[in-house]
């Protein structure tokens, strides 16, 4: 692994559709990401940047461009090829209602985990990881358990979610609008856990987001991007205090702010 | 689950079509016991009035109709129950692939399905039932099933595609679920209350296609079907000699099989479909 | 010259469960509304903000049920009119209400202009279609939206333009209480700006008298409104202007509401957030004192003891044991 890079993209392109009807989604895009590094993709609805996460997930395959991971070409022929991938690169998604098979329990989306790790665990050692990692979350295992999805809060379900993510300890995360359809307060939770869950296991977390303030907080470094481009990017202080695009000085000017001071 | 079903019980229309389905049903399983007697026997003259010997007169061969009614509706509902299955298989197989897969394997099933869509079943149907030798219920029911699916594949591929972009088919996909698993675990489950309409209303359709080919002259053959006595009622001219026993009995089960399950249907609709839910 | 728009008292409202039981969602609300002032609620999810927007409507279907209070709109108390007198002469024109995804419910088989005059039409059916037009077509010119829209079907518009759209619809008949529940939440950053100078918009033409808006993001208030109300479990647990309220919370359940607030600014790097931990009471239970006591860092025994009176801090009532001057104090040992 050179200089610590986890996962590189090269001139990046997908589009949908055919002939005229062709849309290009993502234009051109590089990106690379060192192992702990928290990184942020900011843009709007229809700038691309989910459609780029899921090329980045192997969710979609990309139409031009190379991806590198841990150093060495990624390959995704086959299913036990793509399973060792997810095995490292995992997910959470914008909407916590619909990142559950609402006719399962709970547990199931946690003992899947395991599964995936190829751990083989006795029955009373899967109980104490499954604790395990709802503690990590502040949930209590023993109400979760035997629920089922609707009887948990959005707050609730997205914390679970994150319980997923610290039982399979990926190398990369990425992170889909995780806060962007709960609370204020439950997002300053959400936060906190992912940024602990990055310093416990040297993970390398992507954000996708559209909310600058939140960009400006966690990440390291900021990708802008517009209408399947990256117009910008740099480390975060540097894009939000000194943005340097016209979109992103927009941007910028659009968030509601608490100060009124006009940054520059 | 539990609540659902609490909630159709309430539904009128669901219970009046359940209750309509089990007098039907209790009918064609309590009246061959009482009346031992084979349906296809000589029991009078033919086309006798009804009297309490023969509830429901004799038809054309003498034969009595009300038990030749238990026997056919039988033998119909277990064709419509049969043809359903082939359609709703078929049909759910073939949308569960184009929708779930996508791409080209979606544009090929795809424009299968509109070409059966496209041919009228009836047609196909007495093409085939002609060009057979042998004409069993099973392949009757075999070929209504099978010229009858397009509609629940189109269908199920619509549900299907809609489904499979959803957070938790990605969640099921990163957690290293095989393409069948998350079919039968992911998308199923949120299609099944869907399919089991489609069951019954293809069911329902099935029934009215035996009877269609039946009084054409091409029903099963060594057996007694709804759609039989009727063509045979017809052969026999028992419209002109006023023989109604003879032909508004079946015609009468058919009418009320078929509205019963379309009433089912449409109660479960109240229930599954929350676009209409009250 | 501020007139009293709005004037509730003890207002109370629960929703019923499948298992008959009652859900407080609403308990004891008290505020005022004069005009020119724009009113922001916030609070965590469940914490009653949707619920008082939907109940201050005065029209309950359920599971959503009136107990008690009065909510008076010219001195008139809309809980003892009847439902058609309501819709007749109150709704759309004294207080019109902007449900959450409102902008998800236009039908789309009708154009703009239909809901339009469908609206104009169910209060006075004797308008004629060509004056609705000029109204709708002025209306819309002097909102700077284009007038294309009004022929446009909802499915043909983006996001933003869907939420304005839905806004001027809501306002034609100038109301002068404007409920927004969550009216910029599902919009990208720039569209919410246009979503926000709208409503502003409305308030300087006067199309609008003043504005209830419910947000869970504090930023946004900060940029819109004039007065902060703080929900907690249902009830109010502190007012006050909006800088007040921001820069200087009394109560440390909106102290640690502030605490959890994100915005690209200079210095927002360094700070910690703070996350509220726990969760909000359930209310079906009969919660006696501070509901927020099982959360808060500083509770005391006496906390739950008896229910807690409102206490004035010059003219800002919050609810909570303490008064202002030791709260500061017990913050100033924290540091």
């Amino acid at each position: 692994m050179k200089n610590n890079i986890v996962l590189s993209g090269n001139n990046i392109v997908k589009t949908f559709g055919f002939g005229t009807n062709a849309v290009t989604a993502v234009n051109h895009v590089d990106f690379s990401f060192r192992e702990k590094e928290i990184i942020s993709i900011v843009g709007e609805s229809g700038s691309g940047k989910t459609t780029l996460a899921n090329i980045m997930l192997g969710l979609l395959k990309n139409k031009k461009g190379t991806i590198n991971f841990m150093g060495e070409p990624r390959n995704l022929k086959g299913h036990s090829r793509r399973k060792a991938y997810w095995k490292k690169v995992q997910a959470i998604f914008q909407d916590p209602f619909s990142s559950f098979n609402q006719f399962s329990r709970v547990e199931k989306i946690l003992i899947d985990c395991l599964k995936l790790r190829g751990l083989k665990l006795t029955p009373a050692h899967t109980i104490d990881k499954l604790k395990e990692a709802c503690n990590f979350v502040n949930l209590k295992f023993e109400e979760m358990q035997n629920k089922y999805p609707f009887e948990l809060s959005g707050g609730q379900r997205q914390r679970l979610m994150i319980a997923r993510i610290a039982m399979l300890k990926p190398k990369i995360l990425i992170a889909d609008e995780p806060t962007s359809m709960i609370d204020a307060c439950s997002r300053a939770t959400i936060l906190e856990m992912l940024l602990k869950l990055r310093d416990e296991n040297n993970m390398t977390i992507v954000f996708i987001t559209h909310d600058l303030g939140l960009a400006y907080y966690v990440s390291d470094t900021i990708y802008i991007m517009e209408k399947g481009n990256i117009v910008e990017k740099g480390p975060a202080q540097e894009i939000i205090l000194h943005p340097k695009c016209e979109y992103t000085k927009r941007l910028l000017a659009d968030v509601p702010k608490l100060h009124n001071e006009i940054v520059s | 689950m539990k609540t659902n079903i609490i909630i159709l019980l309430k539904s009128p229309k669901f219970i009046i079509g359940l209750l309509i389905i089990m007098i039907i049903t209790g009918f064609i399983l309590s009246y061959p016991i009482i009346n031992k007697a084979s349906p296809i026997e000589m029991v009078g003259m033919s086309f006798e009035e009804p009297s309490s010997k023969h509830i429901l007169g004799t038809d054309n061969f003498g034969a009595d109709v009300l038990l030749k009614l238990a026997y056919g509706t039988r033998t119909s509902v277990y064709i419509g129950l049969l043809a359903g299955i082939f359609a709703t298989i078929l049909g759910l197989i073939i949308g569960l692939f184009s929708g779930y897969l996508g791409g080209i394997i979606d544009n090929i099933l795809n424009s299968l399905t509109n070409i059966f869509i496209v041919i009228p079943p009836i047609i196909v149907l007495i093409l085939i039932s002609v060009s057979l030798e042998k004409r069993s219920t099973l392949i009757i029911a075999i070929i209504i099933g099978v010229t009858s699916w397009p509609w629940t594949a189109r269908a199920i591929r619509a549900q299907t595609s809609s489904l499979r972009h959803r957070d938790h088919v990605n969640i099921a996909k990163i957690s290293g679920y095989t393409t069948p698993k998350i079919i039968l675990f992911e998308i199923l489950p949120y299609i099944a209350s869907y399919v089991f309409m489609a069951f019954i209303i293809q069911t329902a359709a099935g029934i009215l296609s035996e009877a269609a080919i039946s009084m054409l002259g091409l029903a099963p053959e060594n057996s007694i079907t709804l759609g039989l006595m009727l063509n045979w009622a017809l052969a026999f001219d028992a419209i002109n000699v006023e023989a109604w026993w003879a032909f508004l009995p079946p015609t009468a089960i058919i009418t009320f099989l078929t509205l019963s399950l379309y009433l089912m249907n449409a109660g479960m609709d109240e229930i599954f479909n929350p676009k209409i839910r009250s | 010259m501020n007139k009293l728009l709005l004037n509730v008292s003890e207002l109370t409202t629960y929703y019923k469960t499948r298992l008959n039981e009652k859900i407080y969602a609403v308990d004891r609300v008290t505020f005022a509304l004069e005009s020119g002032k724009i009113i922001g609620i916030a609070g965590e999810s469940g914490c009653g903000k949707s619920t008082l927007a939907l109940s201050l409507m005065g029209f309950y279907f359920p599971p959503l049920y009136y107990n008690s209070g009065s909510i008076l709109i010219n001195d008139i108390d809309i809980m003892k009119i009847k439902y058609a007198s309501l819709r007749k002469l109150f709704l759309g024109k004294e207080i019109a209400y902007i449900p959450q995804s409102a902008m998800n419910a236009l039908n789309p088989t009708k154009k703009i202009f239909k809901f339009i005059r469908d609206i104009m039409k169910g209060h006075d059916h004797k308008l004629p279609t060509s004056k609705i037009k000029d109204i709708a077509i002025n209306r819309f010119r002097t909102l700077n939206l284009p007038e294309r829209v009004l022929y446009s079907f909802p499915n043909e518009l983006s996001g933003g333009m869907k939420q304005r759209v839905v806004i001027a619809i809501s306002t034609i008949l100038n109301p002068k209480i404007l409920i927004a529940d969550e009216p910029t939440s599902a919009l990208d950053v720039s569209s919410q700006r246009i979503v926000l100078d709208l409503l502003k918009d409305l308030m300087n033409k006067n199309f609008v008298q003043s504005i209830i808006f419910i947000t869970h993001e504090l930023p946004i208030l900060k940029s819109i409104s004039t007065d902060i109300m703080i929900m907690y479990a249902g009830e109010i647990i502190e007012k006050g202007k909006v800088n007040d309220v921001i820069f200087d919370p009394i109560h440390p359940y909106s102290k640690a509401l502030m605490g959890a607030i994100i915005v690209p600014e200079y210095g927002m790097k360094n700070q910690k957030l703070t996350a509220i931990q726990g969760t909000p009471p359930n209310l079906k239970n009969k919660l006696t004192g501070c509901r927020f006591a099982k959360r808060c860092k500083y509770v005391i025994p006496e906390c739950t003891k008896t229910d807690i009176q409102d206490k004035y801090f010059k003219t800002r009532p919050y609810k909570c044991i303490f008064d202002y001057t030791k709260l500061k104090e017990i913050n100033k040992y924290e540091k």
